[in-house]
């Protein structure tokens, strides 16, 4: 039986690499239909397998082994293996299912294009390199997949390769997060160094003892090893969840084709970070430094990326700006070691911020690839099951009781209210307001398409894909069965994926030992002496500040965008400032550009010229050159000039003179 | 036979040089490029026993071969291999065969003596790498430079004289402060000019620091290290594709092979003493080059100071005195081999059809290229260091050891993590992304069988080094701990 399942955990990641290789390398021959017949069957085959391990761990079974030796120098062996446990296990679910239902829906949407093939060997590739991340039993692999995931999102950003955007966006993307990665093998490189092992068994077994030691990187300033490694880390997951301030990759990343918004920048990859922190638990745990600095970082990207959403005007953008107040959200959990918190929201965000995008999709589909939501409007009745779903997947993302997304959330600011670390006040207020701009950029965006006056025969806009432009006569029309079926499928959890599952993730010994909370922070232990049933839950939160914060957001913007449009408009020219540096996004992207693409360049060039060029070149090696020509031009009479005469010449002579040497003995 | 396998490996390419200089002429260049293509796989063939027959638990010398040359000085024709040796003759035996395939079509002028000139050189690199006896690596040392200078100023571009110039005096300054040290290295080992010996000779400080700096300028030329780089790019420029490909493969690899075989077990205590220079200069090397690399203008430049840049990463690892640095070194220059051919060869298809290296003529390859834009990005994400490639992995093994030494060296090598992935990418997107917008990348057809051939089996090599190394750290392992002990012993009198 358990041999039975290790060939089963192979399958899981290797039927969409399969997938993936023979959608990639022989796309021309299995043609179009094959492509995505060969890709939805791998990873239909991983889904189904990944539920069959669900049950088995539900059962009681982890496993953690080797697959293969990547490496051995003398004791030191770096491997590939995988790590099953209820946290993985869940992961894979989410990874799979979620992958599943955006391979079915690529039918759909990239119907017209002529990459129809890449495409789909490029997600299932994804799917593969993700489901490696989630699970690796040690940090070699889980970094490959993270930098696997990495190259599969810049693919795909830029899909559209002729697209001059698209192709910023995607270096953008991989240098920023690239960033972070630096931070992150610079952490691996410390745990190495001092655990002797990149095996996660061994390295969280050794931990304990290795809490008080402290490493000193400035003479005189020793800082605590668990406190450097958590923070380098995180850095890396800062990066690779778009947490400020390294946020700026994942809006842009929306030049990509919708499909992979959905599964790559808003389901899965974007929460490797969230994800890494969470079964890192037994290190994190014993720093409430690197806590505290979670803790904050994820307060401000889930208040300040917030804010930006109120102001965007490109559909996909305002789910991006919502995506990465989500993940600030999950973020500000694992700072207040409420693990299985972020996992949780990171599980029931997958399901209502992958419907919301696929919806948007669908509603781009019918807009002929026009994003710009002034220029849609009252759709309602014209796509009444995207509507619907979209209804839903907004509603779960306010956190309405009894839907996933309210479970999930309630709980973060319940976790961030009762944190002791230092930063956890502010982390409150921040997710606690957060709840109010959530709604009322939702609803904003909500209202303008579905609602209101139909303003899609007014402008054109620009067409943000290629083929935009063709056939903009008719009223729109509900998107075809493999587009609407995926929305259906990812509704059913957004409802009541929550209400299900709280209990035991939240409360029971679900994810068992797979993650570890230290006594000191006894927050999770708080929240359940608080907890009395879903239900109750849910009732009990008509009559708290939450709900009526999102009651007001969604009321507000009601009124702003059914009732007075006029009032936004004077609103943002009241405060033009405000309202231009929340266009502007801070300015972190020219702050950025400024600084580093700009200053890398500069410094470049002048080491360049100055260095090598003028110094290096100019005075030592063509000036002592020069010097040797002046006192050449003395004897020149007896040189022929060409180098390998004298080349030769001197060997020969060599051998010549050696030989007579020897001859002479 | 299997006794003079060394042998056949340094003469066997040789001889076929010297074939095909006596059969081909321009009148018959068809048969020329034969002759070299059999000699070149021969070569190869000849050279695969050392992996089949080598034991990887000794440290010993391998397939030695040991007769007196010059009996009077006591010079010995003395071959042997370790497994740090003998992957870089593999290394060199195979790209000698791409280099005959790659310069197929493209060289038209005096095609026998571009051949012959590859394969000879070919086989003074393996005498490089197998030599035991001083004079005998000094002789291959000095002599694989002629080749090359020949290459670069017979079929190179408009400035090939200054670059071979350049070239060939950098290189060749450099290693007569050697040729002074190998001779005083003689009169203290009592008259042996045994490599081997050597590393058992006493020596006193100032000796040892003396010679350190004259190994150093020597190697550290050939690498090229910071500040000696500059005769690189040149060269890379001028040379043509082929020169371009075996320079970056393999000439820089003699340079650091030159750090194993003498600076360190020879000098053990300076090399500790002068850790802080060589790091320095490798640090430089990683931060200061992966800057320049990123503004230049010419594909072919870009390359060479990313190889300045990842040979940074070889010394690096050498320096941290542990197996997972030097073997990280090690792996970072076959690797480095794979990659950088790739590169060139990549750059050579695309000037063969553009006659350009300039990266703004370029722009939206990835149209009227496909396979070709597949390719290069794998080689691309290698050179950035992407896990799963060959490119990840002696990075990794060089990061983590220095994170053992010293946090700050780890630091300073990680930001080529964020360097490397710039100036490779940044290149990338401007030549095969986007729109086109140069009339002649329009009539750029993709590559044909035999480039897709010369690519196909570097990208499997570099796949193949990524996914599973095991094997290339295998053969290292008990010679680098052999090595380490050396250097832990303290050779002061």
């Amino acid at each position: 039986m358990r041999v039975d399942m290790q060939t089963l955990y192979l399958v899981v990641p290797l039927a969409p690499l399969f997938g993936a290789i023979v959608a990639g390398l022989f796309g021309r021959l299995v043609g179009r239909t094959g492509a995505h017949v060969v890709t939805i069957a791998g990873v239909a085959v991983s889904f189904i397998a990944s539920v069959l391990v669900f049950q088995d761990v539900l059962a009681g079974h982890t496993f953690n082994g080797t697959i293969y030796t990547w490496m051995t120098l003398g004791d030191l062996r770096f491997e590939v293996g995988f790590l099953i446990d209820a946290l993985t296990a869940m992961m894979m679910l989410v990874v799979t299912f979620v992958s599943l239902m955006v391979h079915v829906y690529t039918i759909g949407y990239m119907h017209d294009d002529p990459g129809y093939q890449r495409f789909f060997s490029y997600i299932s590739l994804f799917t593969f390199s993700m489901l490696m991340l989630v699970m690796s039993n040690n940090f070699l692999q889980l970094f490959f997949g993270w930098e696997a995931v990495g190259l599969v999102s810049y693919l795909l950003i830029g899909f559209w390769y002729t697209k001059e955007t698209a192709i910023y966006a995607n270096l953008k993307a991989f240098l920023v997060n690239r960033v972070g990665d630096f931070g992150f093998i610079l952490g691996i490189g410390l745990v190495l160094a001092h655990f002797g092992s990149l095996d996660y068994a061994t390295v969280f077994a050794k931990a304990p003892s290795l809490a008080s030691e402290t490493i000193t990187l400035w003479p005189d300033t020793p800082w605590m090893l668990m406190s450097v490694i958590g923070i380098l880390l995180f850095i890396g997951a800062m990066g690779k969840s778009a947490q400020f301030p390294l946020h700026v990759w994942l809006p842009d990343s929306m030049e990509g084709p919708t499909p992979i918004s959905a599964l790559i920048h808003a389901a899965t990859m974007v929460t490797a970070g969230i994800f890494m922190v969470a079964r890192m638990s037994p290190l994190y745990e014993l720093s409430d430094t690197a806590l505290s600095f979670i803790m904050v970082i994820g307060a401000i990207t889930a208040l300040f990326m917030g804010f930006l959403g109120m102001v965007q005007n490109d559909i996909k953008r305002v789910v991006a700006y919502s995506t990465l107040s989500q993940l600030g959200y999950m973020t500000v959990a694992l700072g207040a070691s409420a693990y299985s918190v972020a996992v949780f929201h990171l599980m029931t965000h997958a399901f209502f911020k992958a419907l919301l995008f696929l919806a948007a999709g669908s509603v781009i589909i019918a807009m002929h690839h026009n994003q710009d939501i002034r220029y849609m409007g009252g759709l309602k009745k014209y796509m009444p099951i995207t509507w619907v779903t979209s209804l839903i997947g907004s509603l779960a993302l306010i956190g309405t009781p009894f839907l996933s997304g309210f479970y999930s959330k309630e709980s973060i600011i319940e976790a961030a209210k009762m944190s002791h670390l230092p930063g956890a006040g502010f982390a409150y207020f921040a997710v606690l307001a957060g709840v109010f701009v959530t709604a009322f950029y939702s609803f904003r965006m909500y209202f303008l398409v579905f609602h209101g006056k139909e303003r899609f025969h007014q402008g054109h806009g620009h067409g943000n894909e290629p083929d935009a432009h063709h056939g903009h006569d008719g009223p729109p029309h509900e998107t075809p069965w493999v587009v609407t079926g995926p929305l259906l499928a990812l509704a059913l959890p957004s409802l009541a994926i929550g209400y299900m599952t709280i209990e035991p993730m939240l409360f029971g010994d679900f994810f068992g030992r797979a993650i570890y909370v230290a006594d000191r922070h006894p927050v999770m232990h708080e929240l359940n002496q608080e907890f009395h049933g879903a239900m109750e839950m849910g009732l009990h939160a008509l009559a708290t500040l939450p709900f009526w914060l999102a009651v007001a957001g969604v009321g507000l913007s009601a009124f702003f965008y059914l009732k007075r449009p006029d009032i936004p408009a004077a609103i943002a020219q009241r405060f033009s400032f405000l309202h231009r540096m929340l266009l502007n996004k801070y300015w972190f992207d020219e702050l950025y550009s400024w600084v580093f693409a700009k200053g890398a360049r500069a410094l470049g060039g002048s080491l360049w010229r100055r260095g090598d060029q003028n110094v290096i070149d100019g005075f030592f090696v063509n000036g002592s050159a020069h010097l040797v020509e002046r006192f050449s031009r003395l004897v020149r009479a007896f040189q022929s000039g060409y180098i390998y005469h004298y080349a030769f010449a001197m060997l020969i002579g060599v051998f010549a003179l050696v030989t007579w040497f020897a001859r002479l003995n | 036979m299997l006794n003079n396998l060394l042998s056949l490996v340094i003469w066997v390419p040789i001889l076929a040089g010297v074939v095909v200089l006596v059969t081909g002429s321009d009148r018959n260049a068809a048969l020329a490029r034969w002759v070299a293509l059999a000699g070149a796989l021969l070569g190869l063939i000849v050279a695969l026993p050392l992996v089949t027959g080598f034991d990887t638990t000794t440290p010993a010398m391998q397939f030695v071969e040991n007769a007196a040359w010059i009996p009077a000085f006591n010079i010995h024709y003395h071959l042997g291999v370790d497994g740090i040796s003998m992957p870089l003759i593999l290394l060199n035996s195979f790209v000698t065969v791409l280099v005959v395939i790659a310069g197929w079509q493209v060289i038209q002028d005096k095609v026998a003596q571009y051949m012959a000139a590859f394969l000879i050189m070919s086989g003074l690199i393996n005498g490089v790498f197998a030599a035991l006896d001083g004079i005998l690596f000094y002789v291959f040392f000095e002599a694989m430079l002629i080749p090359l200078y020949l290459i670069i100023g017979v079929w190179g571009g408009p400035n090939r004289v200054y670059a071979a110039f350049k070239f060939f005096l950098y290189t060749l300054l450099g290693s007569f402060l050697m040729l002074v040290s190998m001779i005083y290295l003689y009169f203290q080992s009592g008259g042996s000019f045994d490599i081997q010996t050597w590393h058992t000779t006493t020596l006193g400080m100032t000796a040892q620091t003396l010679m350190f700096f004259a190994f150093l300028l020597a190697f550290g030329v050939k690498v090229p290290m910071w500040p000696v780089h500059t005769w690189l790019p040149d060269a890379h420029v001028e040379a043509p594709t082929g020169g371009s490909v075996v320079l970056a493969a393999i000439t820089l690899k003699v340079g650091a092979y030159g750090f194993l075989r003498f600076i360190l077990p020879i000098l053990p205590d300076a090399s500790h003493e002068l850790t802080w220079l060589v790091v320095t200069l490798s640090l430089i090397a990683v931060v200061y080059i992966g800057l320049v690399a990123l503004v230049q203008a010419d594909m072919k430049k870009l390359i060479a100071y990313s190889s300045i840049a990842h040979m940074g990463f070889v010394t690096l690892g050498f320096f941290m005195f542990n197996p997972l640095g030097l073997e990280g070194g090690l792996v970072q220059m076959i690797s480095h081999g794979f990659v950088s051919a790739a590169l060139f060869l990549c750059i050579g298809v695309m000037y063969d059809r553009l006659h350009s290296r300039q990266i703004k003529d370029y722009g939206g390859l990835a149209s009227r290229m496909p396979v070709f834009a597949a390719l290069f990005m794998l080689f691309a994400m290698a050179n950035s260091g992407l896990p799963a490639t060959s490119g990840f992995v002696g990075e990794f093994m060089v990061i983590m050891a220095a994170s053992k030494v010293n946090f700050w060296f780890a630091f300073v090598a990680a930001t080529t993590l964020i360097t490397g992935a710039a100036y490779t990418l940044w290149m990338y997107k401007r030549v095969v992304f986007g729109s086109v917008t140069n009339p002649h990348v329009e009539e750029m057809s993709d590559i044909n069988p035999r480039e897709i051939l010369l690519l196909g089996v570097l990208a499997v090599l570099v796949l193949a080094m990524g996914l599973y190394p095991k094997p290339f750290t295998d053969v290292m392992h008990v010679s680098v701990v052999d090595l380490l002990a050396h250097v832990a012993r303290s050779k002061l009198p």
